[in-house]
């Protein structure tokens, strides 16, 4: 049975598509066959992360409308022979997705695929409603500040009452909650929402913690997504967060701050 | 002892701040989600009543609904501005 899974958040630039790219390469790099899918229409941004920008033909809309078959217009990445992306259009036209011609797409995923990872642009308007529309699944990204607490606080309502499942009254989505950007010094001085917190605030199961760190900008640079580096924290914490996500029991870890040598206390670097 | 005072001096950690206006505007939006859909057109068209007789903002009506039991009870509360403007505004209607 195909899992649909919507990476959403209500705010913009918290790691919605970095998120999208690395949790879909992690469940094909464990075997299953999975296809990310970019609802942004207009500001199309997953093929960049993902490293396929220059093999964009066709896009979502492009299916939708008609005008290409969904496997004319899906990329195979260049890395997993089990990983599909499916571009957004980079058409102004806010209308261009509609719920039937999603639902459509969605259907015919779900025969071929395990996984079908949405990933949601920002927001509250059309685009983000059809992301998680048929979601089963949902991962709510979150940074420990303000603004992104409140926001995935009000997208959790949206995917309490205006999803499919919730509107059809069947089991509701399930909500994972996934805290990036994550500074456990910051957090000791006590100028960081912790964990607890943001737990405590939302009041959905933490299923995982991406430290902030270098390597996920150098990642998105280089146009390879942050867990297939396993130098990296973040791409180990995305590593970790799909196995929890594919039911492992994975102790949560990078929460401990950095220790400071003598000679960097000393100079503050 | 004021440079002291200074250096050892204890701020409310930022982070705790946050917590709490988090806490206070989260119960806020829960409570405006889950009352029933016609509240905030109940609250506008109160206020418009409300107001061709006395200027208030939208701000100044409460509408609250309570479950007991087996009954509901709907509140509601207008905060009427002092009595000199409220009699001022029908007057100059009249002219």
């Amino acid at each position: 049975m195909a899992k649909v899974i919507v990476v959403t958040s209500g705010k913009g630039g918290v790691g919605k598509t970095t998120t999208s790219a690395s949790v879909s390469t992690g469940f094909a790099k464990r075997g299953h066959k999975t296809v990310v899918i970019d609802f942004d229409v207009g500001l199309r941004n997953l093929d960049l992360i993902m490293g396929c920008e220059r093999r964009v033909v066709y896009d979502f809309v492009n299916v939708i409308q008609g005008e290409a078959t969904l496997k004319q217009a899906l990329i195979k990445d260049k890395r997993l022979a089990n990983l599909e992306i499916l571009p957004a259009s980079q058409t102004r036209d806010k209308e261009a997705l509609t719920l039937e011609g999603v639902e459509k797409v969605i259907n015919q995923l779900r025969e071929t695929h395990e996984y079908i990872i949405c990933d949601s642009p920002a927001g509250i308007e059309t685009g983000a409603i059809m992301a998680l529309y048929f979601a089963d699944e949902a991962i709510v990204v979150t940074n420990p500040e303000v603004s992104s607490v409140r926001d995935s606080d009000r997208i959790l309502g949206i995917l309490q009452s205006k999803s499919k499942r919730a509107i059809a009254g069947q089991e509701p989505v399930k909500e994972h909650l996934l805290i990036t950007r994550y500074s456990p010094t910051r957090v000791q001085e006590g100028e960081m929402l912790s964990i607890e917190d943001i737990q405590e605030l939302l009041g959905i199961p933490l299923m995982g913690v991406i430290p902030e760190s270098t390597s996920v900008l150098q990642a998105s640079n280089a146009g390879v997504p942050v867990i297939h580096d396993d130098m990296s924290i973040s791409g180990l914490a995305y590593q970790d967060f799909v196995a929890r996500l594919l039911g492992e029991d994975v102790p949560l870890r990078f929460l401990d701050p950095e220790k400071k040598s003598f000679l960097k206390r000393l100079f503050g670097t | 002892m004021a440079l002291l005072d200074y250096l050892l001096r204890k701020r409310k950690k930022s982070a705790s701040v946050a917590k709490e206006r988090l806490q206070i505007i989260l119960a806020r939006e829960h409570a405006d989600r889950s009352g029933p859909d016609y509240l905030p057109n109940l609250k506008k068209d109160i206020l418009a009543v409300v107001e061709k007789y006395v200027t208030i903002d939208y701000d100044q009506i409460q509408v609250t609904l309570d479950s007991q039991e087996n009954y509901e009870i709907l509140e509601l509360n207008i905060t009427l501005p002092d009595t000199t403007s409220t009699t001022a505004k029908p007057q100059r209607q009249a002219i």
